[in-house]
């Protein structure tokens, strides 16, 4: 796969990580935070943390919507489709995050909830057109990646007039998440030297909205690709920051982003959505102008007004750190359900149900490295 | 977040504003609505069935020769990095 | 040649096998019935055990221990590029059984039919399993069928039953894997849940890429004749090969060590995971294997299954290894370790 194969090249791998262990200093450490839970991912999945130098680490970041997702808002989805009946299309990422009650999309739909996986925003447009009859909604989440092609739903259901599909809108924004991480930062908070930026956010967004970090809380950034040399690369232009005591935005995957990213994206978002004024994130509290809510010009297409639901309780499970965890404060084994009572068959919070998410990627790939974890991991495994 | 794989464009389609694209011999149609002036043969980023951007093949080979220099050590230097790797 | 073709036809009208479709009166034991197991069944699927027309066949079993093992089929869509659902059940529970190292004897076949079916899809699943059988010289020598109600089936369900007999001093099971073990897989990973993908609507994408369903016992023993002590043989299907290589270490009480690098995989496959974020390792399999042998067999072992059609891909990925926590790990192609975990449910595609 070209493009995709070359920057896995475990040659190269090898070449760029003697490279950060002969530049990183052994006298400092160096705590990276990688925001997006795709980076969580591929440094997992190809074990990157392996390569680095035992003073380099990555920190997890809250960049996974489905994690941060609070649980009143599946809660009210899934009330959506069972008390008005509607066909609720979803991205299969969020089928099985345990709503309130221990319920979720997947338990919904086994109990004769019209619930749909979707690939693209594009079926749920076509699931519309099929039925006429049928209230059809789009369950929409994600960062700025995934926001433009609810943009584009919005505007085709306009254009066709569409009555009966609306969108039930979670989008969120990425640096306001990023600046309350920052402003959290400190002795009592999560350690930070530096931050890996997300890959495609930034190809919507840019580079340009980065700018307000080395400025405001003197951290350097980079925006680092998504495959595993992007990121070992990344971590190398961080340390070669940190070592000469600059702190800039840096873009290592320029092969995608640019300065100010997808100026059609951006429009589309700005023609159908507007920041909400206030989001719960799971783990960050309320954040102002965090998240984004359907323009009036296109409010018949709210599905939030169409069809009111009850918020809910919401209420997280006793002992779930995912808050802590999302804040990269804590480790996966650090907390205490981990690996007991939370695993894949049985998950607590979202950080374990999504693959994106600091404790299934750990669950998944990393418990090998830690005894202590593993011991009790291992115990339920064979339960 | 937002898993995007590089695939190539094999068809356009303007009136639908779709295309057809190819990753690895695997072909899927997606939308090309977010991206102006596409063209056969150029390879886009694809997430969710649409494309999001292109990619630039000149910088991809920049970067891939920045991350080759990167590798290449001097011996006194690649001897002292291993040590510090063990 | 069968005695059926010969006699007069018992059935006022024949079957209408090109417009017709399977209805309550199929599954009834009334005439309906009889003429479905006739005109369809028994024609396709064609053997003097079956001809006999009873409820049950009766055989000599040879000398040396049984083994038997049965199969639910459920899948759809039942036509998909490289088979279908009937041959499917046939090599599936021909798998199912040569995995202890039995040589497969005999097939028993249930239908399950909804209501509605068309007869002509019906002769196409059940021509295919005879086609299947006969290449694999496992004959359907009995059968049933049920007829339920539109709506309370999807079109087809088969349930198979295999029985085989293992010769003396053969003990292949899947606690037997032991530190030090080898570990083989007979080809490429991924093909068959790529195919039954690439046919679901909304994921959308076109492939070459076909389902590898096969029949595996004549390789099994081959391998057998070649390294008579295997330990452990066992078919990779729902869940992939990351699921089978977990079951194993857990019920073998040991940990593995497998290469990312080794295994093998169409370039196909891994491009449709991709673009779907799904980890072929937990993708179907439908006609490849998995064995464990003593680490200084595994030479001999690889040599026999390349030499054979359905192992020419094959691969040493790794070895067993002494672990009290189980644990499946890989060296991945990047240099870098990770675990395989054994996964709650089915992968879903994902976004993010």
């Amino acid at each position: 796969m070209r493009y995709v194969d070359e920057f896995r090249d475990g040659e190269m791998a090898r070449g760029l990580a003697r490279a950060i262990a002969a530049e990183a200093d052994p006298g400092r450490s160096y705590r990276l935070m990688e925001f997006c839970g795709g980076h969580t991912h591929a440094i997992f999945r190809y074990g990157v943390q392996d390569l680095m130098p035992p003073n380099l680490r990555f920190v997890h970041g809250p960049g996974c919507p489905v994690c941060v997702l609070p649980m009143t808002r599946i809660d009210q989805a899934i009330a959506m489709a069972a008390e008005h009946g509607v066909t609720l299309c979803t991205y299969g990422d969020l089928m099985r995050v345990p709503a309130s009650e221990r319920n979720s999309l997947l338990k919904a739909k086994a109990d004769g909830a019209d619930i749909r996986m979707i690939y693209s925003t594009q079926d749920a447009l076509a699931i519309a057109r099929q039925d006429p009859g049928r209230q059809v909604v789009l369950f929409a989440i994600g960062f700025e990646t995934t926001t433009p092609p609810t943009a584009v739903a919005l505007k085709t259901a306009r254009a066709e007039g569409l009555k009966n599909f609306s969108v039930f809108c979670n989008h969120v924004l990425t640096p306001p998440a990023l600046r309350t991480i920052l402003a959290s930062a400190g002795p009592d908070g999560v350690q930070l030297d530096g931050i890996l930026g997300p890959s495609h956010v930034s190809t919507v967004i840019g580079s340009r909205p980065y700018e307000f970090v080395p400025v405001e809380f003197g951290k350097p950034v980079v925006i680092a690709g998504f495959e595993p040399l992007d990121v070992m690369q990344s971590a190398l232009m961080l340390v070669r920051q940190i070592n000469d005591g600059r702190c800039a935005v840096e873009n290592q995957y320029t092969r995608a982003v640019t300065r100010d990213g997808n100026t059609k994206a951006k429009a589309l978002m700005a023609e159908t959505l507007v920041p909400r004024q206030g989001f719960e994130w799971r783990g960050l509290g309320e954040l102002p102008n965090s998240a984004l809510r359907i323009a009036d010009a296109y409010a018949d297409f709210d599905a939030e007004l169409r069809f009111p639901v009850a918020p809910g309780a919401g209420k997280e499970i006793k002992g779930c750190e995912c808050p802590s965890v999302l804040r990269g404060v804590m480790e996966p084994i650090d907390c205490k359900l981990f690996g007991t009572v939370c695993t894949p068959e049985n998950p607590m919070g979202a950080c374990m149900v999504s693959s994106e998410g600091a404790c299934a990627a750990y669950w998944s790939y990393g418990r090998f490295r830690q005894p202590k974890a593993a011991a009790g991991a291992g115990k339920s495994a064979a339960a | 977040m937002c898993l995007a794989i590089p695939a190539q464009i094999l068809e356009i389609d303007s009136a639908s504003d779709t295309a057809l694209v190819s990753l690895g011999g695997v072909r899927k149609p997606i939308s090309l609505a977010l991206v102006a002036d596409a063209a056969i043969g150029d390879y886009v980023l694809v997430h969710v069935g649409y494309a999001l951007n292109r990619i630039s093949p000149e910088e991809a080979e920049r970067t891939l020769a920045l991350m080759r220099e990167c590798g290449v050590l001097e011996p006194v230097e690649a001897e002292a990095s291993q040590e510090l790797l063990q | 040649m069968d005695q059926s073709r010969s006699r007069k036809p018992r059935f006022a009208g024949r079957l209408d096998l090109k417009h017709g479709a399977v209805d309550m009166s199929h599954g009834s034991g009334g005439r309906a019935m009889a003429q479905l197991i006739e005109e369809l069944f028994r024609r396709q699927l064609d053997n003097t055990l079956l001809a006999q027309g009873n409820d049950q066949a009766l055989f000599q079993p040879p000398a040396g221990r049984l083994a038997i093992s049965t199969d639910g089929h459920v899948i759809s869509p039942l036509f998909f590029p490289g088979g279908d659902i009937g041959c499917l059940a046939v090599h599936g529970t021909i798998n199912d059984v040569a995995m202890c190292g039995a040589r497969p004897l005999y097939l028993a076949a249930g239908f399950i039919l909804e209501e509605g079916l068309p007869l002509a899809d019906l002769e196409r699943i059940v021509a295919s399993m005879a086609r299947a059988a006969n290449a694999a010289g496992v004959p359907v020598i009995t059968g049933d069928t049920k007829v339920v109600e539109r709506g309370k089936g999807d079109g087809c369900f088969i349930t198979t039953t295999g029985v085989g007999v293992v010769a003396d001093g053969i003990t292949i099971s899947g606690d037997r894997a032991a530190p030090g073990d080898a570990i083989l897989v007979s080809g490429s990973i991924g093909d068959h849940g790529v195919a039954i993908m690439s046919k679901r609507e909304n994921l959308g994408f076109e492939t070459e890429i076909a389902s590898d369903t096969a029949a595996l016992h004549e390789l099994v023993a081959t391998m057998i004749a070649a390294v008579p002590d295997i330990h452990c043989l066992r078919d990779p299907t729902r869940g992939g090969l990351a699921t089978t290589l977990n079951e194993l270490a857990l019920q073998s009480g040991v940990g593995m060590q497998i290469r990312e690098e080794a295994i093998p995989i169409r370039p196909e496959v891994a491009a449709a995971c991709e673009l779907l974020g799904l980890d072929p390792l937990y993708v179907a399999n439908e006609g490849k294997l998995v064995a464990m042998c003593p680490g200084d067999r595994a030479g001999a072992l690889l040599s026999a299954m390349q030499a054979h059609p359905l192992g020419r891909d094959a691969a040493i990925v790794g070895q067993v290894i002494a672990d009290p926590h189980h644990f499946v790990q890989m060296e991945t192609s990047f240099g870098g370790g990770r675990i395989v975990a054994w996964l709650a449910g089915e992968q879903l595609p994902r976004i993010c």
